[in-house]
Formats: structure tokens, C-alpha cells, sequence
């Protein structure tokens, strides 16, 4: 049975900016990011048909990010050298700790250097990487989060957690 | 040294900020707070963090390229179709219509010849020409085994000038299929195999600048794409047509 192209199409290509913006950030690569979203919307137009949901963005979001994680495991054996999975393996590239004198504006104000706050979002484990990216960046809610990532909801709301406070403190011990 | 948040309150000041808790909930949450430094300081931290990562992580686009590749690929293949989709001849037309849909199952339309070309293209960067580089067929043909639900035929015209390079997987029409790879000078030729039935001598065209060969024998449907001159690739669709 032929995909319905068309219709495929109408629900899929609006949320294409999304489905890169997650590779992109999870593979850390423009190149490695547009292969596994094209992987992705080939096996996403092969199961369309099986598709009966009403949020293709999460159904979506949810290939792309299996396809990248095929990528991190393939590219991992590769290297042999394996992902980190932990937060306590992770260093950030933010490596001053925060000062609790300071309030929180001058906190931030010190650590404002775009790059860094970026650099350091890359630098977070892929699982908490991939949840603050569809947080922040994407504005999924939590329900949807954990569609994606294949984790519960209470999962989502502890990664989002160690996440941020990695960026706010990245000096501290992940408890 | 300012006062910590409460612990059994971080997820709480967090699914605030995220826009996940109830009113009774936010409302419990906001009268903490005017009694709590510490919750305070996390809230004020945890906005701050939120405004800083909106403005320095870039959400990054898909590239113009990717979207018309899969505009391209998503696009609906013409003909049938629009028959199916008028609703005067598709009453009328019915068993016309199952008989061009079993065609269309047996000799994939033009979109087949598109989607050949961008996986053509998309595997001359670096990295994705083979999954199993060998000159061999002896190991090129087994490595299909489990892959795909077919054993495709490999041959090596390396004697003819069309060696043997190597072979992957890759996907037309939705479905997985067998890519062979051979070489010819600086040229390289992608070969999809898949079954079909019915016989058909080598047919050329040409899709955006590439030379399209296609041809059927021995239960398989052949289609060759490259870079390289019609008439080279179709020497290459006879050579192969020729000894199946």
C-alpha cells in the first residue's frame, strides 16, 4: 500500500525546523543532524500508515530522536568510547561555581556569555541535553517530553531538574 | 550565604516555571514563597536560566536543501492519483483503477526515478556510498541476508570496465531495497534491486542531469542511476540484462 504522500506531508513538513533543531543538538553535527532526520522521515512516511495519534509533532519528534540516538550508539562503538550517561561523569565547560553571595542577577550577568550558557547545554549528557532542548527550545510540555524520550513523566521532571541546575551550578555535585 | 530551596519543592518551582501546575497548586506554591528565600532565589534563578538559554541557544533551522529533498520525496506521484481522487471516474473506473494500482505496485512510477536520484546523490557524501565495501560478490550478495527479504543478484563487471565496489541498503518507494555500487572510471553507479515480476528490456532517461536506467529480468527490477553518459550507463543495464 503507497503512503499517503500528501497527507504525510501536510502533518510532517511543518514540524521539520523541530524534528533538526533535536538532532541537531542531540548529534552536535549539521551533517550527522540532516541524515538522521532524512533516516527518520523515510521511516517516518514508512509507518504513516500505522499512524492513528493526533500529535505527529511528539510521533515525529519521537523518530527523529530514535534515529539520533541510533547515530550517538553507532558513532560511540565506532570511537569505542562510550557516551556519557550520568550527570555525575559530566563536566560542563562552565567550570567557575556560582557564588551564593551573589543574587541571582549577578549570577547570571557573570555567566551571560551566550556561548557558554550554549556550549554548556551541549555539554550535558544526551538525556538531559534532549530534554531541556524540547523544553526550552521546542515548549513541549511534559506529557509530550516524555512521549519522545520513552521515559514517565516523573523521569522527565527529574532529568529537566539535574539539567538546570548543571547549567545554574555547574560547579556542584549532581545529587 | 543565602537560604537553599526546600527539596521537596524544587519540582514544584520547576513545573511552575514550565507551566504544568494547577491553579490550586500554583496558588499553594505562591504563598510558600512569600515566607521562603531560599524557594525565592531558586524561582528567580531557574526564570533567569530560562530567558538566558531562549537567547543563547540558537533553535537551528532545517536547511533549505533537506526540506526540498523531503518536499520532494513526500510529494504524491501524479497520475493515479488525481483518477482516484475525481470521484465521477473513480465510480466508473473502478476496476480500471485496481488494475493501474497493481501496475503501480509492479513498475513504480517517475517518483521511483526521483527518489532514486536524491538517494544517488545523498549517498556520494563521504560515508554513505557502502554499508559492505567489497569488490566480492560472494560477500557483498550474503550481507543482504536478514536485511532484506530477498537475495538479490550480484555480478562483477570488473573485467568489463564496471567493477564491483561494494553495496548498502537504502529505501525507495517506502520500502527497504538492495543498492549495489560499481565504479566506471571516476563515475560511480548506484543499482536498486528489488522483485518484480515480467520482463522489460533497458529503458534510458534522464532525471536532473543524471542518466536513469531501467530495466526488468529474472523476477527483479533493475534501476540504475549515475553521473555518467546514457549510453555508458546503458552498456552497463546491458551487460547485466544480458546474463541474468
Amino acid at each position: 500500500m503507497e503512503p499517503d504522500r500528501a497527507e504525510f506531508a501536510r502533518l510532517a513538513l511543518p514540524h521539520l525546523d523541530a524534528a533538526y533543531n533535536l538532532a541537531r543538538w542531540l548529534l552536535r553535527d549539521p551533517v550527522a543532524a540532516e541524515d538522521a532526520v532524512q533516516d527518520a522521515m523515510l521511516r517516518a512516511l514508512t509507518y504513516f500508515a500505522s499512524f492513528r495519534g493526533t500529535n505527529p509533532r511528539a510521533w515525529l519528534l519521537q523518530i527523529v530522536r530514535n534515529a539520533a540516538h541510533d547515530r550517538l550508539a553507532a558513532g560511540a562503538r565506532a570511537r569505542e568510547v562510550p557516551l556519557a550517561t550520568d550527570a555525575a561523569d559530566d563536566e560542563t565547560e562552565m567550570t567557575e561555581p556560582a557564588d551564593p553571595a551573589d543574587d541571582p542577577e549577578a549570577a547570571l550577568s557573570r555567566r551571560q556569555d551566550r556561548a557558554a550558557l550554549a556550549a554548556a547545554l551541549a555539554a550535558l549528557p544526551a538525556e538531559l541535553r534532549e530534554c531541556l532542548v524540547l523544553r526550552e527550545l521546542e515548549e513541549l510540555s511534559y506529557r509530550d517530553i516524555a512521549r519522545v524520550t520513552g521515559v514517565p513523566v516523573g523521569t522527565v521532571m527529574s532529568r529537566l531538574w539535574r539539567a538546570r541546575r548543571a547549567l545554574l551550578h555547574p560547579g556542584e555535585a549532581p545529587a | 550565604m543565602t537560604a537553599n530551596p526546600c527539596p521537596d519543592r524544587v519540582l514544584l518551582l520547576q513545573a511552575e516555571l514550565d507551566g504544568e501546575l494547577g491553579a490550586a497548586e500554583s496558588a499553594a506554591l505562591q504563598a510558600h514563597l512569600e515566607g521562603c528565600a531560599g524557594c525565592l532565589t531558586l524561582q528567580a534563578e531557574l526564570r533567569s536560566l530560562a530567558a538566558g538559554l531562549r537567547a543563547a541557544a540558537p533553535r537551528h533551522a532545517a536547511p533549505a536543501r533537506l526540506r526540498a529533498l523531503l518536499a520532494a520525496r513526500a510529494a504524491p506521484p501524479p497520475p493515479v492519483r488525481r483518477i482516484a481522487r475525481n470521484p465521477a471516474l473513480a465510480f466508473g473506473a473502478g476496476a480500471a483503477l485496481a488494475a493501474a494500482v497493481v501496475l503501480l505496485a509492479v513498475l513504480p512510477g517517475p517518483a521511483v526515478e526521483d527518489e532514486a536520484v536524491s538517494s544517488h546523490i545523498r549517498a556520494l557524501q563521504p560515508g554513505h556510498l557502502t554499508d559492505v565495501p567489497s569488490s566480492d560478490r560472494h560477500t557483498v550478495r550474503p550481507w543482504f541476508d536478514g536485511r532484506i527479504d530477498y537475495a538479490p543478484p550480484v555480478r562483477d563487471f570488473a573485467g568489463a570496465g564496471f567493477p564491483l565496489i561494494g553495496g548498502r541498503l537504502d529505501y525507495l518507494g517506502g520500502r527497504p531495497v538492495a543498492a549495489l555500487v560499481y565504479g566506471r572510471d571516476r563515475h560511480l553507479i548506484d543499482l536498486y534491486v528489488w522483485p518484480a515480476a515480467g520482463e522489460a528490456a533497458p529503458a534510458a532517461g534522464a532525471r536532473n542531469g543524471y542518466a536513469v536506467v531501467r530495466w526488468r529480468a529474472g523476477g527483479m527490477a533493475f534501476l540504475a542511476v549515475s553521473d555518467l553518459e546514457v549510453t555508458d550507463l546503458l552498456a552497463f543495464a546491458r551487460l547485466w540484462a544480458g546474463g541474468v
